[in-house]
């Protein structure tokens, strides 16, 4: 029988990522890290933020999403075009990119609410389905976008930048599928590990306390749930408006990174949903940590075997597949409990339990 | 009069989704997944046709025929070494593993032929219709594409309906112990309904690149998507369902297209589903399900 | 005045009528019980008075007041918990957290408080840390608590259910077969724990069973449900004694 344990299991997930940050601190420090690898820090970061805050949804809520690129993507956008407008106004990058944080978390957990509303009343696939639609909405929209801003104020179009009618003074700053470009660069690893930490910290004591054990009581148990009085839509919307919202910080930090922001199916498409799904099932359903280790790896990966090149995408996907019939196949399950050691080792235990 | 040209063209863009949807409510139906690689084996057809018809300039007709022969040996192999070990496994799970079939076929198209656009001769070779003096023209692809659609729905109901084969599906899905119990082959039942699934995908993909003549190896997967969408809104599980989902999201698709905005078409399509699904859950002709207290 | 009043109570699935005029009036402090044979509408009454299904017609009153077509949140926080038949606990959540979930309402704190681990959640957490483990000890399950409900023994099950319904602090607990699927000697240990979580909470029962040792055991009163209908209701010995009950049981 399986203990449920609490205290030690934040710290170790807590600790493995500042033991994360101070190695990869450390090789950056010594030469010792690529360019390529540390490149990758920030988006490890990002990654592991949208899978932890996406399991808040797939593993607590126990609801199936397919659109959380979508909320990335608001978050993204509504945070960059606030330190692209007060680029010159407020100086302090710092102070700059904490209000862009805020804004980012803030539309995305509206954007979450409004979706959320109509959304969480389907079950299942349906609900996938949704999301899914409702973040290529997201994305497209953002790609028809033009705004732009003069000494008149500001100026909104979704037909292209030339009937913004913006006057000499003025300046594009969303350009329809060009996005965003021109991004302070406001983020580094450090401000990702912290935004990562915060995500735990957040999702963890969400988790243990009474709205999380509401949230995981309806999951198990939706009927049972409503007849000890717990309000199921709240309860729903809250996990999924919050899980929204840590999707908008990622989107921050993932827009202050890079110069050109835009909304390519790639990183803004259900593609995106896929791969955050994916992080978020290979590290385990519920598995806070095993969601960080997944994201990390699998954003690696990709790297590691660029020395394949054209292949690379390919090993990728097989280890995809082969992850998951080891991983979720009954006969593999099957098997591995049969031959796992900590079986073999408490076999008399268990005999004594089962009388 | 371009009303009713916008309306045809939506009409067959709609019997291609409709097409690729019933493989998508086929599956779902008695595997309960979503088969995300089915819009990748469009794909893996039209490469086939693309080859053999336009490259190696053999008979239109030959190409598809290999092409659906491929196309279904494909399904039932992705079925046997994907699917199958994860039978009673976690949706997701399943879900998970089609995304890497999904991945793997993409891939490994992209090393085969590269990522650069192909252009495809279309195998149709008949005459455009022209009517009303020339203000409408439907073409060979369009006559064609709704001709194969009809056929198709027709065939596949009658196979359900009269033949052991067809029921042994519909029994399967109602619920896979008690056809086991009943002496309902299960394996060789999914086995089968994959094969017709891909077997459709691979019809679906040449008529898909005939009429929209581009092809690369992600050409499958936004019309899967939207296939899965158009199954979705007719209501899951229900072949009417996915030839009323498949057409409507069509003739949305191109008269958004048309009249509000050629970018905004698939906002507007995947907002239409939105709405259907917020009046009827389980879409427009999809059973109601109610759990028993 | 009774503690539930329910009159005229009936319920039609399309044209189907599968509870017709049923009435009930049950006092504070009673063990009642409500038996018929299967398909005679019992759990469907049950359903009806947690709001599950919206009655047709009829009035539900607990406590002189009107709950009729109430949401079952409301109805719970009303003061109407239960079990089902199907046992449905929250399976990966722990034995503890089940009964705490149960004190959801009465033991609140907001999420902020929640998430920032604010002094309220440390004090409102450790009250229902003791409650929980008072509840517990009362079913013997005080040692299991870190466990996984779901892999608790099916008669343990039955019983964290009773103290997950009990830890909403009803008026009115109402118990979907609790005995379904246990031996005799479990049947047993579960009517002493009825009796003793009446007397310990002062808590007024109503049960569905089939098990006729286990009703005509702790039961005063029972109503007899026989195709969406009463057909007797009563003092126990009375009741199971009626020819028409008899018939009902076991045929003509």
């Amino acid at each position: 029988m399986k203990k449920i344990k609490l205290n030690r299991d934040y710290l170790i997930t807590y600790g493995m990522v500042i033991l994360f940050y101070i190695i990869m601190t450390i090789l950056k420090g010594t030469g010792n890290l690529t360019s390529l690898f540390s490149g990758l820090l920030v988006p490890i970061c990002v990654y592991s933020i949208l899978a932890v805050s996406l399991n808040l949804t797939v593993g607590i809520l126990g609801e199936l999403s397919l659109g959380h690129a979508g909320f990335m993507c608001v978050g993204a956008f509504s945070s960059a075009f606030f330190s692209m407008c007060m680029k010159d106004v407020i100086t302090n990058s710092f102070v700059r990119f904490l209000i862009a944080l805020l804004i980012s978390a803030f539309v995305a957990a509206f954007f979450g609410i409004i979706i959320g509303i109509p959304v969480l009343r389907l079950r299942g696939d349906y609900l996938a389905i949704v999301t899914l639609a409702f973040g290529e909405i997201i994305k497209n929209i953002v790609n028809i976008l033009y705004v732009g801003r003069d000494s008149d104020g500001m100026h909104i179009s979704i037909k292209d930048s030339i009937s913004l009618g913006l006057k000499d003074d003025g300046k594009v700053i969303i350009n329809g599928a060009q996005g965003i470009t021109g991004t302070p660069h406001d983020s580094n690893f450090t401000i990702g590990i912290i935004l990562l930490l915060i995500t735990l910290f957040v999702v963890l004591n969400f988790m243990h306390s009474r709205s999380g054990r509401a949230v995981m009581a309806i999951r198990d148990n939706r009927i049972a749930a409503e007849s000890i009085g717990i309000n199921i839509s709240k309860y729903k919307l809250m996990a999924f408006s919050i899980s929204a919202a840590l999707a908008g910080i990622a989107g921050c930090l993932y827009a202050h990174n890079l110069s050109t922001l835009n909304a390519l199916p790639k990183n803004f498409g259900y593609n995106m949903s896929i791969m955050i799904l994916v992080y978020v099932v290979l590290g385990g359903i519920g598995n806070i940590r095993g969601s960080i280790i997944a994201a990390t790896i699998l954003t690696v990966l990709p790297e590691l075997l660029r020395g394949f090149s054209d292949y690379r995408m390919l090993i990728y996907s097989v280890v995809l597949i082969a992850l998951m019939l080891f991983n979720a196949s009954p006969g593999a399950i099957e098997f591995k409990e049969k031959y796992s050691i900590k079986r073999l080792l408490s076999k008399k235990t268990k005999t004594k339990e089962v009388q | 009069m371009s009303f009713l040209n916008y309306l045809i063209n939506g009409i067959s863009l709609g019997s291609v989704y409709a097409i690729i949807a019933l493989g998508y409510t086929m599956v779902y139906g008695i595997a309960k997944m979503l088969n995300f690689a089915h819009g990748d084996v469009i794909m893996v057809g039209g490469f086939v046709v693309f080859t053999m018809s336009t490259r190696m300039g053999l008979s239109p007709v030959l190409s598809v025929l290999v092409s659906i022969v491929i196309c279904t040996l494909l399904g039932m192999t992705i079925e046997r070494i994907a699917y199958k070990p994860l039978r009673n496994a976690t949706s997701l799970a399943v879900l998970i593993t089609a995304i890497g079939v999904s991945y793997f076929l993409q891939n490994l198209a992209l090393i085969i032929f590269g990522s650069d656009i192909k252009l495809f001769t279309s195998v149709v070779k008949v005459k455009p219709l022209v009517i009303a003096d020339g203000q409408i023209t439907i073409t060979g692809e369009t006559i064609v594409t709704i001709l194969a659609c009809m056929i198709i729905m027709t065939v596949l109901t009658l196979f359900i309906k009269k033949t052991k084969a067809g029921q042994a599906m519909l029994a399967v899905s109602e619920d896979k112990g008690a056809a086991e119990l009943m002496g309902v082959n299960v394996n060789a039942t999914i086995s089968l309904t994959f094969a017709i699934g891909s077997g459709l995908a691979a019809i679906a993909g040449v008529l898909l690149c005939s009429a929209y003549p581009s092809l690369n190896p992600y050409t499958g997967s936004m019309p899967g998507i939207k296939a899965f969408v158009a199954a979705v809104f007719g209501g899951i599980g229900s072949i009417p369902g996915a030839l009323i989902g498949g057409i409507l999201l069509g003739v949305i698709e191109s008269l958004s297209k048309s009249y509000i905005s050629s970018q905004m078409a698939d906002a507007i399509v995947f907002s239409v589903l939105i709405i259907v699904l917020l009046v009827k859950p389980t879409g427009l002709l999809g059973k109601k399900i109610s759990e028993k207290v | 005045m009774a503690l539930l009043d329910v009159n005229n109570l009936g319920i039609s699935f399309g044209g189907l009528r599968a509870v017709d005029n049923f009435e009930v009036h049950i006092q504070k402090g009673e063990l009642y019980g409500l038996i018929g044979p299967n398909g005679a509408g019992k759990t469907t009454v049950f359903n009806m008075l947690t709001g599950v299904y919206k009655p047709t017609d009829g009035i539900i009153k607990l406590d002189d007041k009107n709950i009729t077509g109430m949401k079952t949140t409301q109805i719970n926080q009303e003061g109407i918990a239960r079990t089902f038949q199907n046992i449905r606990l929250f399976t990966k959540l722990s034995v503890l957290d089940n009964v705490k979930a149960g004190l959801h309402n009465d033991y609140a704190y907001s999420t902020i408080a929640g998430i920032f681990r604010l002094p309220k959640y440390y004090r409102t957490e450790k009250a229902m840390d003791e409650k929980a483990m008072e509840l517990l000890s009362v079913f013997d399950l005080d040692k299991e608590a870190k466990l996984s409900a779901g892999n608790l023994p099916y008669g343990k099950q039955r019983k964290l259910e009773i103290a997950r319904a009990l830890a909403t602090n009803p008026k009115l607990l109402l118990l979907d077969e609790p005995a379904a699927g246990m031996n005799p000697n479990e049947t047993k240990e579960l009517m002493d724990t009825i009796q003793l979580i009446r007397k310990k909470f002062d808590m007024t029962i109503l049960l569905i069973e089939h098990d006729m040792k286990l009703v005509s055991g702790i039961c005063e009163r029972l109503t007899v449900l026989n195709f969406g209908q009463v057909l007797a209701q009563g003092k126990t010995a009375d009741v199971l004694n009626d020819p028409e009950v008899i018939k009902a049981y076991l045929g003509e």
